[in-house]
């Protein structure tokens, strides 16, 4: 979290992602429903600094992680890894560079395949890659449980023999076990109990701390992403709609949907009296997008030009951007 | 047959909270006396429920708080008699709810109690809605069932309360299927279902953990309204110590089944006494809060087939003595109205 190199390690401009539905649909003008999960972003990750993504169900943050790492196609833009585009890159050319960039998945119990040995699934990547055999890899493989807080012991036992704490760590193993330079980490504590989320999140920080990592971190949990990172993006409906310093989006947030968001998460404390930002209505539907900006139909704030000009993501000063028409009147 | 105790003559007395005249003049809304559900698998017996009671005075809203497998959804499932049986059963205790021992009752009998004194939210509302019917139809079948009135009037009321619970276009939605709702607009329909026949008690289990935040906010801030409105009394089963903390007059810890601290939510927050009470306080990321290092809890929850001897938080907690591998601890007053069950507490 604290060596933050000046030249980004990870670059994305203008990503766009639609996904058709395939069925002819009478609201679209093409014919045909789409999903714009993904509608044009623009952000940058430095090495060894933690880009926190934030946002709610369909805001599009997994669709840009799965994007990042070319799980998905993008639909247009591009995305530089180490100053080099990797956008358009085939199958065989990506394959070399997957070894930098990893991922951990939100679902400890369907990301590990059942029907293989903790070991073989850590080690799996390693065999790919070709970077060891025989007993090279036992050994890699009984340092990265060590690493990860496990005893090498686990690499003979299977997925279900153990908890989701205990599995989110085997993904962990797996994800550093070609060393990469950049993890996606998707939402990865968000289905483990409370103070097992405590233990893991202290993890990731402890290996990033020691190898040098660079992550970014998928959440819709305020609270986690505000400890664990240093920049975070707020999402809603496929845009970026803020992006800023971990210490100055949660004291001066400019955005009125990263205030409602920050205002609905309860805090464990029965004196705090606070005044809550009730949202009305639900997030729209992602293939019946409101004319303008995304977020006026709930928005409390909105004005006309809110109904027919979608704002820009602009930098309001210091490197706080906003993308709201009225940002800097509050 | 679940009927293992007998039917006691008189009101017993909460072995933990207050005296017999106490609970003469202020008798609970619900009173569950040291209940005991276990499950009888076929590797081994899991005491899921471990001898719990605890008192919910009427109007008030009781939180309970524990991580996964600690027994507080299978308390809610024991309190409204649907632990399946097999593997589970109610082996000891009573739940006394109007005067009566609900573990004492019929399936006929308990029918009555459920969707019309006693009701119950669920966590996924996507899969506590049966999704070949109308969310409309659901609603309508308590009351009909309990009101016994005409189809059409059901459906009045039905649409009545979806107004209540802040679903727009309620005429319309009446006749959607479950899989036609967002998340949060199904949660207010099962709120709606739950709250049709007026019950005196609702259950909540983690009504919002499925939930976005944004969405979590607005059901708990409609909860609230209904509460208020309806003077409802309310046990709200959760793992998220902010939504108790916003939400709960009293609060219960428990930990492998059992009470592990019992106090008011301001007790429970300004002065946690259980070392695992502490170790959630401290082991959760605040938003109002900077800090460097989070407190994590070493370790994990235990299996119920396997669990420690003497006190089982013993191999996780940080203030453990010797005596707590062997000794298991009992429930002791430390305040008033706070008790906690540790062998480190004088």
């Amino acid at each position: 979290m604290n060596n933050i190199n000046k030249k980004p390690l990870l670059e994305v401009r203008g990503l766009v992602k639609y996904f058709s539905s395939g069925r002819p649909s009478w609201l679209s003008r093409q014919g045909k429903s789409v999903v714009r999960a993904v509608d044009g972003l623009n952000f940058s990750i430095g090495k060894g600094e933690t880009v926190g993504l934030v946002g709610e169900s369909g805001c599009g943050k997994s669709t840009t992680g799965r994007l990042i790492l070319r799980l998905l196609d993008p639909t247009s833009g591009e995305i530089c890894f180490e100053g080099k585009s990797i956008t358009n890159l085939g199958y065989r050319e990506m394959r070399p560079l997957r070894q930098n960039m990893q991922i951990i998945f939100q679902d400890p119990f369907m990301s590990l395949d059942p029907q293989m040995k903790v070991g073989e699934i850590i080690g799996e990547a390693i065999e790919i890659h070709g970077l060891a055999k025989g007993n090279k890899k036992r050994e890699m493989i009984a340092d990265l449980l060590k690493l990860v807080g496990l005893s090498p012991e686990y690499a003979g036992r299977a997925p279900h023999e153990f908890s989701g704490g205990q599995r989110q760590r085997i993904g962990i193993a797996r994800a550093l076990a070609l060393r990469p330079k950049l993890i996606v980490c998707d939402e990865p504590v968000s289905a483990l109990d409370v103070s097992i989320q405590a233990q893991v999140i202290n993890l990731l920080i402890d290996l990033q701390n020691e190898f040098g990592l660079t992550y970014l971190f998928i959440a819709h949990d305020l609270s986690v992403v505000k400890h664990i990172s240093d920049r975070i993006a707020v999402m809603y409906l496929g845009k970026i709609v803020e992006l800023v310093d971990k210490k100055r989006l949660y004291t001066e947030p400019k955005h009125p949907y990263t205030k409602a968001l920050l205002s609905a998460v309860p805090i464990p404390d029965p004196d705090l009296k606070r005044e809550r930002i009730l949202l009305q209505g639900d997030i729209p539907n992602p293939i019946e997008l409101p004319s303008g900006c995304r977020f006026h139909s709930r928005c409390q704030k909105r004005r006309s030009k809110c109904e027919s000009e979608e704002p820009e993501l602009l930098n309001s000063g210091n490197g706080h951007y906003v993308a709201c028409h009225f940002a800097d009147q509050s | 047959m679940i009927n293992v105790v007998e039917k006691r003559r008189s009101p017993p007395v909460n072995p933990v909270t207050g005296s017999e005249e106490f609970r003469k003049v202020n008798a609970p809304l619900l009173d569950v006396v040291n209940l005991r559900t276990h499950f009888f698998t076929k590797l081994g017996v899991v005491p899921a429920v471990d001898g719990i009671s605890f008192g919910v005075e009427k109007g008030t809203t009781l939180g309970v708080v524990g991580e996964s497998g600690c027994g507080k959804s299978v308390t809610a499932l024991s309190i409204m008699r649907l632990v399946s049986n097999p593997p589970g059963k109610i082996i000891d205790g009573s739940i006394w709810f109007n005067g009566e021992d609900l573990i004492g009752k019929t399936e006929a009998g308990m029918r009555e109690v459920r969707g019309n004194q006693i009701s119950m939210i669920y966590q996924e509302p996507m899969t506590s809605f049966n999704p070949v019917y109308t969310i409309g139809d659901q609603i309508s079948e308590a009351i009909i069932r309990h009101k016994k009135i005409s189809n059409s009037k059901a459906r009045k009321e039905s649409v009545k309360l979806l107004t209540q619970v802040g679903i727009p276009a309620p005429e319309k939605r009446y006749d959607n299927y479950p899989h036609q709702l967002s998340g949060g607009m199904r949660q207010r329909a099962m709120i709606a279902m739950a709250l049709s026949c007026s019950p005196e008690l609702l259950i909540a289990d983690e009504p919002t953990t499925a939930l976005d935040v944004t969405i979590q906010a607005q059901i708990l801030e409609l909860l609230s309204r209904l509460k208020n409105e309806r003077d409802m009394t309310i046990i709200i089963i959760t793992h998220d110590l902010g939504v108790v903390a916003e939400f709960a007059d009293n609060v219960i810890v428990m930990y492998a089944g059992k009470i592990v601290e019992e106090a008011s939510t301001r007790d429970i927050f300004k002065s946690p006494q259980h070392p695992y009470t502490k170790g959630l306080l401290a082991s959760i990321p605040r938003l109002d809060m900077e800090t460097e290092r989070l407190a994590a809890i070493e370790g994990n929850v235990p299996s119920g087939l396997n669990l420690p001897s003497g006190c089982p938080f013993h191999n996780r907690c940080g203030e453990k003595m010797e005596v707590c591998e062997s000794v298991a601890p009992v429930l002791k007053t430390v305040a008033p109205g706070h008790n906690v069950r540790c062998l480190a507490i004088n």
